[in-house]
């Protein structure tokens, strides 16, 4: 196997451009688009309908698509006495559906499915699960852990300024998370519950990551006492590469091996949960390597820079 | 330089007990008399999957007193009290809808229709109750001293005879009720009431001024822990009850077949990881597949109920993101490790010394990688927690500020990702190595190039 020998100071602009057009066309699609939340976070409206013999999910799909242009979800369910069976259309939006369209829908789901005795069943307008306070908590939960985790890679990393290294960390973690909310937008993803997992993987596989390579360079500075910070950083992040990419290669292979199975099968809902989470890791080794690193260099090249200016 | 070496059985002892894990953790192990079954050690089929896989009930709330005026608040408090109290049940999976203009609350929380252990219909009976605890003047409900909301938290234990109880800390307003109440009420009774139910009914000795006091009558520890939690969830403003028809079993919300499909998918992902694993590092790929099969039988069994210590998990995608990223954490880890041993074949190093000091250089990074994680892990479950566990308690004094926020799908990725790395440092540093160095002392495999060092060397 080669040695890599990438000079990383010198990609880190480069890398820092394509990173920020990403962010900016996934804020022009967010512009075009619209981001699309589900009915969990913004609320809206169940209407059920009760049916007798067998109707299929992508059948009622159509259906429905013709009288609304709202995105929707459709559960099926039987009575726990098991002598009714309903299908449920959850409608994601605050405006509350008209009892218009949804007479409409009625007839319409009526005509479609003669043979099935539709009715409607129940329609509720529901307000969002996920409600600010949870947001709220959210944010100060990863505050919680930004700063822990500060302290904890402080300490261990002290030989070679943790804080700084932790924060730097921090910043390539940011990038990625914003990556995996770019693939939703741009691949037109509904943002659901699902979403906050995906964060939650990419943070975590993100800090290992930058951690990885942060022992290396603890390691180096031992071993080349005198090396300067920029190659210091070159020749432990090449050292790690082949690590990177196998770790990254075998995690993505797992990832997209279910998005693809799931397809497959025509699970289409795993989408929303595997596709931003690929991209992400991919995002979480990238960063690390070409963000971070140098980032930290660029810090501790300032720093040198103060100390000797003030002497 | 000497080097220990491990004993060539040591290899078969581990792998064995790793395989037994395995074949125990995913089948379980149970028996059939006549048509019961008993199960002795729960396998992976007893695994409760969130609405999401494996569906679930649906309930439609509606108040029990009709013509009184509801708020939104008070669809807000209810909400939030059914949402604790589901989690208390180890129900960590549920969606809870409020239509406040209904004045209706949806509640679905995963269900299956063979689950035989389990019964929907009081379970959602038990989340519609009021759960008012009141103490009364005498025995009867006429006279109110205080309530619930008197109470500053409520614990299950075990008094001075051996019996089990609840004990019961007031805040300041519920002290000075109790004491007053006491003071007024020497030999006379007070009695204790959980909605309608008596729970019991003693008589006054002295005036009671400490600001805490305990209810006795519990039938067992499970009795007690279940009234403190139901003290602690709080009461709901209003009684809720649910028009039994109304009880529908949904289908999963990913999709019809959603658990077989992924279920095919985990496997196939699995087998694809110790295929590249193998490819690349050759027999340490070999033990690092046999680790990693250990580390998702051991989360695997932590979410069955598979150790008694360790209850049942409700399994959601959330669940899953966390066992996909500690075995991601995994591979990273013997990645890492086999990388070192190369490493250490190209500075000429022999089987025995590469593979020790392959792992000793590894070492720094994969506990700084994984306390990292573990960090992660203890927050969110503190955070999204149910207020009185043990992690929640660390985060009280901020947490609180915040409001009482228990969101069961982060607290299940918590509690998955912290056992994959627990297992992860004890499969993918402790096992692979252990393995590795035994299986090394075998003469036929004595090659250096089964290690990831050359051919020739």
């Amino acid at each position: 196997m080669r040695e890599f020998n990438i000079n990383y100071n010198k990609t880190f602009k480069p890398a820092l451009i394509i990173y920020l057009a990403i962010f900016i066309i996934g804020a022009v699609c967010a512009g075009i688009f619209g981001v699309n939340l589900d009915i969990n976070f913004s609320g809206g409206t169940k209407i059920s309908y009760s049916y007798t013999g067998e109707i299929k999910d992508a059948d009622v799909e159509k259906a429905v698509k013709e009288n609304i242009n709202k995105s929707f979800k459709i559960t099926k369910s039987t009575s726990l006495a098991g002598d009714t069976q309903t299908f449920e259309i959850a409608l994601v939006g605050k405006d509350a559906v008209s009892a218009e369209v949804q007479e409409k829908l009625t007839n319409n789901l009526q005509t479609k499915f003669k043979d099935n005795e539709i009715s409607l069943y129940n329609s509720n307008s529901v307000s969002p699960t996920v409600a600010g306070a949870f947001f709220i908590k959210s944010l100060v939960a990863v505050l919680i852990t930004a700063v822990l985790v500060v302290i904890y890679v402080g300490f261990r990393f002290r030989k070679i300024g943790g804080v700084s290294a932790a924060l730097t960390a921090l910043c390539a973690l940011v990038f990625d998370i914003l990556i995996t909310f770019v693939t939703c937008v741009v691949f037109r993803l509904q943002i659901d519950s699902n979403y906050i997992a995906v964060i939650l993987t990419i943070l975590g596989y993100s800090l290992n990551d930058t951690i990885v390579i942060y022992d290396r360079i603890r390691e180096n500075e031992r071993i080349y006492r005198n090396l300067e910070i920029g190659e210091l950083v070159n020749k432990s992040v090449n050292k790690v590469m082949i690590r990177n990419i196998v770790t990254t290669i075998t995690t993505i292979t797992a990832v997209v091996t279910i998005v693809v199975v799931a397809e497959f099968f025509g699970l289409t809902t795993l989408r929303t949960f595997a596709i931003p989470m690929a991209f992400g890791l991919v995002s979480g080794s990238i960063s690390s390597i070409f963000i971070s690193g140098p980032l930290w260099v660029i810090w501790k090249r300032y720093k040198a820079k103060k100390k000797a200016n003030a002497r | 330089m000497k080097l220990k070496r491990t004993g060539k059985p040591v290899f078969f002892v581990v792998f064995v007990l790793i395989l037994a894990l395995a074949f125990t953790a995913f089948f379980g192990i149970s028996d059939y008399y006549g048509d019961t079954k008993k199960v002795y050690l729960k396998g992976a089929s007893e695994i409760r999957w969130g609405i999401d896989i494996k569906g679930g009930v649906e309930a439609v709330f509606s108040p029990d007193k009709k013509g009184v005026d509801i708020t939104s608040d008070d669809m807000d408090a209810a909400k939030s009290i059914i949402e604790t109290r589901l989690v208390n049940n180890n129900i960590t999976d549920y969606e809870v809808f409020a239509d406040n203009s209904n004045h209706q609350i949806i509640v679905r929380f995963p269900w299956a229709a063979d689950e035989s252990n389990f019964d929907a219909a009081a379970a959602v009976q038990e989340l519609g109750e009021t759960a008012m605890l009141t103490f009364c003047e005498g025995e009867t409900q006429e006279k109110t001293i205080l309530s619930g909301t008197d109470v500053k938290k409520a614990t299950p234990g075990v008094d001075e005879q051996g019996n089990y109880v609840v004990y019961l800390d007031f805040n300041d307003a519920g002290s000075s009720k109790f004491a007053e109440a006491t003071a007024r009420l020497v030999n006379q009774t007070i009695s204790i009431w959980m909605d309608e139910t008596l729970l019991s009914a003693p008589t006054v000795n002295q005036a009671i001024t400490g600001g805490t006091c305990y209810i006795t009558g519990m039938e067992d520890d499970t009795a007690a822990k279940e009234l403190a939690d139901k003290i602690n969830a709080g009461s709901l403003p209003f009684g809720l009850t649910v028009d039994d028809s109304k009880l529908q079993i949904i289908s999963p919300t990913l999709g019809s077949d959603a658990l077989n499909v992924m279920v095919i998918a985990g496997s196939i992902a699995f087998g694809l990881i110790c295929l590249l694993m193998i490819l690349r590092y050759r027999l340490n790929g070999v033990i690092a597949s046999i680790a990693l099969l250990g580390q998702l039988a051991g989360s695997i069994a932590c979410i069955s109920g598979y150790f008694a210590s360790a209850n049942s998990f409700t399994l959601t995608i959330p669940g899953i993101a966390g066992i996909i990223l500690s075995i991601g954490v995994g591979v990273d880890c013997n990645v890492i490790a086999a990388e070192r041993i190369r490493d250490e074949f190209q500075k000429g190093k022999t089987i025995d010394g590469a593979i020790d000091s392959g792992y000793k250089n590894s070492l720094s990074a994969i506990i700084d990688g994984n306390v990292t994680i573990v960090i992660v892990s203890v927050v969110l479950m503190g955070a999204f927690g149910t207020p009185d566990s043990i992690l929640a308690k660390i985060f009280a004094p901020i947490m609180s500020l915040f409001g009482t926020q228990v969101t069961g799908a982060i607290y299940s990725f918590g509690y998955t990702l912290l056992i994959g790395t627990i297992f992860n440092l004890i499969m993918g540093i402790w096992a692979s190595k252990t393995m590795l160095k035994s299986i090394s002392q075998f003469k036929c495999l004595r090659n250096p190039w089964l290690y990831g060092g050359s051919k020739n060397a």
